[in-house]
């Protein structure tokens, strides 16, 4: 099998590729419109901040290319959040994959600490990508935006609100937490995208 | 519920695993690959990784051991120790970090954290701080591995570190670091309920009952080394142990 992690100049695309590796995977990083479009399956990490990511991606044409594909797609993280409508941060217009805004955490005047770094829940879970994980499983998330719970929402979790911890519409799926990072939950949610 | 994480610390010295008392007396603590593998099977919710050497001509050595370390574990791995380019961290990551933790180049030039957490976001940079607390009563900030003293209170160099874009605080008591006499409570509870951002506890967690303490004085995180390394704490007792208490935690 294939497999093609959409190439950024930063951020920790190593784990996502170590991680692949340790469940008997192999994946290029590329940012390679035909080598993308070839492989079987293809991961969009996404890293640092929303609005130089999508620049990065339209500069490089590969927003078309993204919103085009037809194998399995992963976003994880901002790459989530880059498949849905809008982002708050920096008010950016995103791919409009998931009908669903991102919004930042508002502590509301709470001692809530932003961004949201370490293991939480990831609860209602649905759909195939959460085959022989249980609900109320720990996931590692890092983040300060999140995205609604909408129609879309296959997995949610809670901090300060309910939020979207997965999406997934047709062949895209998005997931919040670092799969790369969350144990052995995380390498089982992996293999079942593999296997989808 | 986010779960409050507890995080062994690797201090690695020419490609071992080392543990001092007071930042002096090392004595080795093995191989830092087996232990990694060891603590992410055992339920460590994260890694630390700082090299206490850090020379230019170690580097080399110390970043395949980091990527030896990245292909073992499936949980965060923060890497520390003389880094103070982006370009340090750039290879870091390139090599399976997902964090870096910087101390003496960001306090020598703050600007650094704002040149990283631009270049790779606020949730890869950890800013370290080694403290001690002076006869006035107030925590100030300690450079080189705590021989150097800054005049700088801990407390006004955490929320700057914060201002230019620190994600996380790792904040080491050295008075209390080996100790095993518990965590420095005070202080980090100041920096716990002041900062917009998690602070990990590091230096005098000896028994369950300090990290106890130290969660309840509001820290995100706790971070250990020689009671993981020599298994006078095991990572699923402690964590059974808190959660008993009413500390939430990945179990």
């Amino acid at each position: 099998m294939d497999i093609a992690i959409i190439k950024y100049n930063a951020g920790n695309i190593r784990s996502v590729q170590y991680a692949l590796e340790r469940i008997g995977a192999s994946a290029v990083v590329t940012d390679d419109e035909a080598e993308i479009r070839r492989a079987d399956r293809v991961i969009f990490p996404g890293v640092g901040e929303a609005s130089g990511a999508m620049r990065y991606l339209k500069d490089r044409k590969l927003d078309r290319v993204i919103q085009s594909l037809t194998q399995p797609v992963l976003g994880i993280c901002l790459g989530m959040q880059l498949m849905c409508r809008h982002s708050e941060e920096h008010d950016t217009e995103c791919l409009g994959i998931f009908d669903e805004d991102v919004r930042r955490f508002d502590p509301q005047g709470q001692p809530f600490k932003i961004p949201q770094i370490g293991w939480n829940r990831i609860s209602d879970l649905k759909g195939p990508l959460f085959r022989n994980v249980e609900d109320g499983s720990f996931c590692y998330f890092v983040h300060s935006y999140h995205a609604s719970t909408g129609e879309h929402a296959i997995a949610t979790t809670n901090y300060i609100l309910p939020y979207s911890a997965a999406l997934q519409k047709d062949n895209f799926f998005g997931v919040q937490f670092h799969p790369e990072k969350s144990a052995t939950i995380g390498e089982q949610i992996l293999k079942n995208f593999l296997e989808y | 519920m986010l779960t409050k994480r507890i995080i062994p610390c690797l201090d690695i010295k020419d490609g071992r695993t080392v543990k001092g008392t007071n930042f002096v007396n090392l004595r080795d603590a093995g191989d830092p690959v087996e232990l990694g593998a060891r603590y992410a099977a055992e339920g460590a919710d994260e890694l630390v990784f700082l090299d206490i050497t850090a020379t230019h001509e170690k580097r080399k050595t110390l970043i395949e051991l980091v990527n030896r370390i990245a292909h073992q574990i499936n949980i965060p791995f923060t890497v520390g120790g003389g880094i103070s380019t982006v370009e340090d961290v750039q290879v870091l990551l390139q090599h399976g970090a997902d964090k870096i933790s910087v101390n003496s180049a960001a306090v020598k030039r703050p600007e650094l954290i704002r040149e990283l957490s631009g270049e790779f976001g606020s949730q890869c940079v950890v800013v370290a701080i080694d403290a001690k607390k002076e006869q006035d009563g107030e925590w100030y900030v300690y450079l080189n591995g705590g021989r150097t003293p800054t005049g700088i209170r801990c407390e006004d160099w955490a929320h700057q570190a914060v201002a230019l874009g620190a994600g996380e605080i790792l904040l080491t008591s050295m008075d209390h670091d080996g100790t095993k006499q518990g965590f420095a409570l005070d202080i980090t509870h100041r920096l716990s309920v002041g900062l917009p951002v998690p602070v990990i506890a590091s230096g005098g967690g000896g028994t369950p009952q300090h990290f106890l303490d130290v969660f309840r004085e509001g820290a995100d995180a706790a971070l250990a080394a020689s009671v993981f390394h020599f298994r006078e704490i095991d990572i699923p007792d402690l964590k059974g142990f808190l959660s008993l208490h009413g500390i939430d935690m990945r179990i």
